[in-house]
């Protein structure tokens, strides 16, 4: 079954991107691709921020999104393994990708705490963004059983992040 | 029933007090798929809390009022012993939206 995946795409694009494609349809595959493609963005983020963080709290918030959405990844593959699903790439995967790489060089070129704020504030609205796109539409969308409740633990989990993420931003001011 | 056994039922149950003495209870608090269970509670200081985490996820215990911080690995059960009285708010500090409450009586 095909779904609609217009009120996701809208969501995804307040990310900055405005390479999404209007009214694309979303199923199974590409729903786990768009998820896992969400994880390592924010792994990748992390990785920068474990080096370039210089306040400690924001270093370990870093390492804790790392350890997470590893944790929460390799569960996708192995629920992908065993439902011989392929994860299919696709226009919000990719256009996620993008901002994500514009995203990571634009911090990469800050320094100190003026870094460790922008990092935070970014996760704050990252998680946001992605939390949005899971409840409303990727959850909703998704067909097989199994996904839709790695994705209903994958939001959980990302609500506990921005809840995390905030309280760090909250210490920085 | 033949009187052999009422005898031997009425000397275990004699026994039973000696052999077993009072001691602390245990409970257990499981949290699974991000959720704490059960979100409220009861139990007596010198009690043991079982925390058993079966996420893939490293959670912790953290009492709002610092009375303790536990922290359980993935997949991993963790046991502490209740030190002081008190209704006590806690949550997990990586997902704080994991939250509960545990009643502990003098």
């Amino acid at each position: 079954m095909f779904v609609r995946l217009s009120a996701a795409v809208a969501a995804l694009s307040l990310l900055g991107s405005a390479a999404l494609a209007q009214g694309a349809k979303s199923t199974d595959p590409q729903i786990a691709h768009i998820a896992y493609t969400a994880g390592v963005i924010d792994v990748a983020a992390a990785k920068q921020a474990v080096s370039k963080a210089s306040n400690k709290e924001v270093k370990a918030f870093a390492q804790d999104m790392v350890r997470d959405h590893e944790a929460v990844n390799k569960q996708a593959l192995d629920l992908v393994k065993k439902l011989k699903v392929t994860p299919e790439d696709n226009d919000t995967s990719k256009a996620l990708s993008k901002q994500a790489a514009d995203k990571l060089a634009e911090l990469g070129k800050l320094k100190g705490a003026e870094y460790d704020k922008a990092y935070v504030a970014n996760e704050v609205a990252y998680h946001k963004t992605v939390n949005a796109a899971l409840e409303t539409q990727l959850i909703p969308s998704s067909q097989n059983a199994e996904l839709k409740g790695l994705l209903q633990t994958g939001l959980k989990i990302f609500q506990g992040h921005q809840q995390h993420a905030e309280h760090v931003a909250a210490t920085l001011k | 029933m033949r009187p052999g056994r009422h005898l031997l039922i009425a000397t275990a149950l004699t026994l039973a007090p000696v052999a077993v003495p009072a001691h602390a209870a245990t409970i257990q608090v499981v949290m699974e798929n991000l959720v704490v269970l059960p979100a409220e509670a009861s139990a007596k200081v010198g009690d043991t809390v079982e925390w058993i985490n079966k996420d893939v996820f490293v959670h912790t215990a953290t009492a709002r009022n610092g009375d303790f911080d536990v922290t359980m690995p993935a997949k991993k059960t963790v046991t502490s012993v209740l030190k002081k009285a008190g209704a006590v708010e806690y949550y997990c500090r990586f997902h704080p939206n994991m939250k509960a409450v545990l009643n502990v009586a003098p």
